[in-house]
């Protein structure tokens, strides 16, 4: 087992047994829960880092492999199988940035019973850790249900506003996203003759056997809504906002910024290249719920008058613009989502983080009920603007490659154009949302409950601990707004493997045309950022 | 006749020697009884006994197939048992959870001041029956068998004199169970009316003669030629109520509420477990044996008994606030997620092993959750001790947190939810069910899974959620919680039964290659 493996293994194994110890009470102080705490969420953040950099491009398919065989469920050929890929790695360095800016906003939170909050949240951060690293189909969900659970018990107990019952929904409408996803990968792994259950044995088979269209259609839709629950895909989307508004930060930040990626990491890296037929029957629709996540969920978004709920409501928003990616059935889709996936992990956190900001200092997240805020904390102010602008999609921050990459695969087609249009107006609603909330929260008069709040809890500046973990997530989103290819280009040529191997168009003339993109192979490798680099569609040598 | 001639060569009495080391304990330990002091305070020998005894029998047992000697399948007795790898692992089971029991109710005992060796005694009779039942190859054999563990469970859900509702139960039991019985007391009669005719289709061919047509060998070829007629069809059916009945599959549910909530608490879980496990086991043996030939008949019969049961269980156990009828319609429920892998044993016909083992392994973890949750049920001090509310473990997790950590894994695991083994044993479910196609059970049972997680967390949001605000009028119960003492072995115990969720769940190595 060389270095590498074990950062992966050690990026999974330390948070759940730093946890462990905490939960067995090893260590009776918070100050050792701390010390113990910065290590373990400081490792997977590490680990990430050093994974992302030392990642080997030239290498094909999965990187620092770790397999190991004998778990148990080899007979339905589910196997230990961790590794990295193009499109995982910039998530796996993702969701350490966003634990370790969770985690230490966590220990600085100063919540009651802190060993109890930071051994789940270790535990959740365990878990997507491990989503990510999975190559295994069925430990990818395993880890992702691993990280739900703590979700569950920490809104219960430090949640804000109708926790009991919101946990509990929660919980409830995720178990059934999660368990219609789970049929769809028994169906999968039933159905195809693998070696083992993950992508390239999976794809191998399926290419060598076929499968039929009907059968595609129905487990891409298991998958699709499956997922789709669990990313608050229009019109499933209603528990995200109040879950998130309820939901501790640390929480809120590690559930909108990475949990919720599972469902679309799925998708982009095993429904839709696995069953392209599938997934092209279902884009039609897909498009449509899209634009309902953008457009709907948008207008909703910009009623909020709660900052929390602002942010969660356009959360789900933004994975409009994700699913749009998906629907388009195209590697310069797919690689654009994954590229917002990524930034939008950041930005979604930063929001949330700098919102919890907000409530220490003004006692509320009304919006109505704050203002001036900009004249007593300037810093605060910064933070705040650079995370709606990012959230926007301004250039500089990794959204805005995003956003456009999507824009671009919808623009390539002539079906999808009208759909780029109604998308582009969401810009304008994220705009009108965000920029509002800057303006109400830090600018303007003072509004009397804060004078009154001030009074009593003199408002200063964001504090070092404070400006630490908010300044990750913005060196983060600059890193990837700045100079995307560092994460488009393994993005690109991975999704080009995928996407470009099973040829959506292998069959011209097929009734399933309408909506693919054009059929010249090379109107795909557009992508905007990389196009000095491309790399050529490879045959596929799983 | 010619067919017994063989009968005592063919009396192989070592084979069945976990039963009868059983039995002569359970006559050990009422002997103990008796010639001790007769003294309900102080802890009494006869107990310590046999959940000693218990223990080393499980364990011998376990060591004797898995080590000592490989055991081959087998036909004892002149066909009436039929013994082999499947009936140890069985017999394992029913070891495993009278031994939970006893030590469950060596508590309760002392805490109740009930008499301590007749409770044993019955526990361990049962026991013995249970054993013999899941091996039996000959309906005679299977009905003396149930009754000796009926007429025990009879008196173990009654067994606290002193509660109505523990008498009221026995009742119930007495009544449903008498009926149950009987219903399959006339199955078994209808069938042996036409395979012990002459002059049935077929029986010449199957050798009427020198076998026994309540046999599951014979009947097996017998009921494969008469799969068609009306009379064998209407004893299937019944044959089918009267094992429905003992694992509460709807529409023959109706007792396990009432009793659940009256009996003991090791009694409800006795009767969660192991009576469960023993109507799956005695059905898994009849359909992939005598009915294998109806099952064209028997699958949409009994698509549509898990339907119900698994929509009945689910959605009743959503409106009670009561914890043990609670955990008896969601035990309802899990009887009709087992019937779905009883389906997907008779679907793959030849090649039943696989789906056999996932419903074993179900059962296994199953045992593993359920005692974990009685066992911390059991633990707590009210008032009326069959009265669960949700209220009673408002904020568990501060009050005794290992208590929490073990209920809190217990109900998960029985919720299905990863890294625990209930999370493994659905998913098992789910792939054997895809592949022998049951779509439509499937559907049925992820909703059912579904609306599970509505009580089941409900339940864990009480034990870790800050309670709602209350009123200065309500009343302030007395914490049922405080004041617990010398748990020593129990508390281990249960840890290490959560431990074993955990393991399993994360990593199944021991059974990897049943699968």
């Amino acid at each position: 087992m060389n270095l590498d493996q074990i950062l992966l293994l050690g990026a999974i194994l330390i948070p759940a047994l730093a946890a462990g110890c905490l939960l067995i009470g090893l260590g009776r102080t918070d100050e050792f829960a701390q010390k113990l705490s910065y290590f373990a969420f400081g490792f997977p953040c590490l680990a990430g880092i050093l994974l992302f950099l030392r990642f080997d491009e030239s290498v094909n398919g999965y990187n620092f492999v770790v397999l190991y065989s004998r778990m148990g469920l080899q007979e339905l050929k589910i196997n230990f199988h961790l590794g990295l890929n193009g499109v995982s790695s910039p998530l796996f360095a993702m969701a350490g940035i966003v634990g370790f800016g969770a985690g230490l906003a966590a220990i600085g939170s100063g919540v009651e019973r802190l060993r109890l909050y930071l051994a789940l949240l270790l535990f959740m951060q365990s878990g997507l850790m491990g989503l990510f690293a999975s190559v295994d189909l069925f430990f990818y969900y395993l880890f992702h249900e691993f990280a739900l659970i703590p979700t569950f018990i920490m809104i219960g107990i430090w949640g804000g506003r109708d926790r009991r019952s919101i946990a509990l929904e929660l919980t409830v409408y995720l178990t059934l996203g999660a368990l219609v996803s789970l049929g769809g990968l028994v169906a999968l792994n039933v159905m195809v003759d693998s070696k083992s259950f993950d992508f390239p044995s999976l794809s191998l088979a399926i290419s060598e056997m076929g499968m039929g269209e009907s059968t595609q259609f129905k487990i891409f839709g298991m998958l699709l809504f499956g997922f789709g629950i669990l990313v608050a895909l229009f019109p499933f989307h209603t528990w995200a906002a109040r879950g998130y508004e309820a939901a501790p930060t640390s929480v809120s930040m590690l559930h909108a910024g990475v949990l919720k990626k599972f469902g679309l990491y799925g998708l982009i890296q095993i429904a839709a290249p696995l069953l392209p037929e599938g997934a092209l029957s279902w884009s039609p629709y897909l498009l449509w719920l899209a634009l309902g996540n953008v457009l709907f969920v948008g207008f909703i978004t910009i009623a909020q008058t709660n900052l929390k709920s602002m942010v969660g409501n356009g959360s789900v928003m933004h994975m409009g613009y994700c699913f749009l990616g998906v629907a388009v059935c195209s590697s310069l889709g797919a690689g654009s989502a994954v590229m917002l996936m990524a930034a939008h992990g950041l930005s979604v956190s930063l929001m949330f983080l700098v919102a919890q900001y907000v409530y220490r200092r003004s006692g509320t997240f009304e919006m109505n009920e704050i203002g001036g805020l900009a004249t007593h904390a300037p810093l605060l102010a910064c933070f705040f603007i650079a995370g709606s602008l990012a959230t926007i999609g301004l250039p500089g921050f990794g959204n805005f490659w995003g956003e456009f990459g999507v824009f671009l695969s919808l623009g390539e087609s002539k079906e999808h154009q009208f759909f780029l249009v109604l998308a582009a107006l969401g810009i304008i609603l994220s705009a009108i949302f965000g920029l509002r909330a800057v303006a109400k929260v830090f600018y303007g008069k003072q509004s009397d409950e804060l004078s009154e709040h001030e009074k009593s809890s003199p408002i200063s500046d964001l504090s070092v601990s404070e400006m630490i973990p908010a300044g990750v997530l913005v060196a983060a989103l600059l890193f990837l707004g700045l100079w995307p290819r560092g994460i488009s280009d393994r993005v690109n040529r991975e999704v080009l493997l995928r996407y470009e191997s099973v040829n959506y168009l292998s069959e011209p003339g097929s009734q399933l045309a309408p909506c693919c993109p054009p059929a010249n192979g090379e109107a795909n490798l557009k992508e905007p950022d990389s196009s000095s680099q491309k790399v050529k569609p490879q045959p596929k040598d799983l | 006749m010619e067919s017994y001639l063989t009968f005592s060569q063919e009396n192989l009495w070592f084979e069945i020697w976990p039963e009868l080391v059983l039995a002569l304990g359970a006559v050990f330990v009422l002997g103990i009884d008796l010639f001790t002091k007769r003294d309900t305070l102080t802890p009494s020998l006869a107990g310590k006994v046999a959940i000693l005894f218990q223990g080393v029998l499980c364990v011998t047992h376990l060591m004797d197939y898995l080590l000592w000697h490989h055991t081959f399948d087998r036909t004892t007795f002149s066909g009436m048992l039929n013994q082999g790898f499947r009936g140890d692992v069985t017999r394992t089971f029913f070891l495993l959870s009278s031994f939970l029991v006893s030590l469950l109710g060596h508590r309760y005992l002392k805490v109740n001041r009930l008499r301590v060796g007749e409770f044993h005694h019955l526990t361990m009779l049962a026991t013995a029956g249970l054993m013999l039942l899941c091996q039996s190859n000959h309906f005679l054999m299977l009905f003396v068998a149930l009754e000796t563990v009926a007429l025990c469970f009879y008196a173990l859900v009654a067994y606290n004199r002193d509660s109505s509702k523990s008498l009221e139960a026995g009742i119930k039991y007495l009544i449903f169970g008498a009926l149950s019985s009987s219903l399959l007391l006339f199955g078994i009669v209808l069938i042996y009316g036409v395979a012990s005719n002459p002059e049935a289709w077929g029986a010449s061919y199957l050798g009427y003669a020198s076998s026994d047509p309540l046999s599951f060998d014979y009947l097996n070829g017998f009921l494969f030629e008469n799969s068609e007629n009306l009379i064998v069809r209407a004893g299937v059916v019944l044959v089918f109520a009267g094992i429905a009945f003992k694992v509460g599959a709807a529409p023959f549910q109706i007792w396990v509420p009432d009793v659940y909530h009256g009996s003991p608490m090791p009694i409800t879980a006795f009767l969660a477990v192991s009576s469960k496990a023993a109507g799956f086991f005695v059905l898994l043996n009849l359909v992939n044996g005598p009915f294998e030939g109806m099952s064209d008949f028997l699958l949409p019969l009994f698509g549509f008994v898990a339907t119900f049961t698994i929509f009945f269980g689910n959605l009743a156990a959503c409106a009670q606030r009561n914890l043990k009828r609670m955990l008896g319609l969601s035990g309802v429920a899990h009887a009709g997620y087992l019937l779905v892998a009883v389906m997907a044993s008779m679907h793959f016909a030849g090649d039943s092993d696989r789906a056999v083992w996932v419903l074993i392994f179900y059962l296994f973890v199953y045992l593993l959750a359920s005692f974990s949750v009685f066992g911390v049920m059991g633990l707590a001090q009210l008032k009326d001790e069959t009265e669960h509310e949700f209220a009673h473990y408002q904020e568990l997790a501060k009050k005794s947190p290992w208590m929490a950590f073990v209920l809190v894994c217990g109900v998960a695991s029985l919720a299905g939810i990863p890294p625990f083994a209930g999370f493994i044993a659905k998913v098992l479910l789910i792939s054997v069910a895809y592949e022998a196609k049951l779509y439509l059970s499937l559907v049925a049972l992820v909703i059912g899974v579904v609306i599970s997680i509505y009580y089941y967390f409900g339940w864990i949001r009480e034990i870790c959620f800050k309670p709602r605000p209350t009123f200065d009028d309500e009343k302030n119960e007395h914490d049922s919680w405080s004041d617990l003492r010398d748990l020593g072995i129990l508390k281990v115990t249960l840890l290490s039964l959560t431990l074993a969720s955990i393991v399993f769940g994360l990593w199944q190595g021991p059974f990897g290659d049943a699968f």
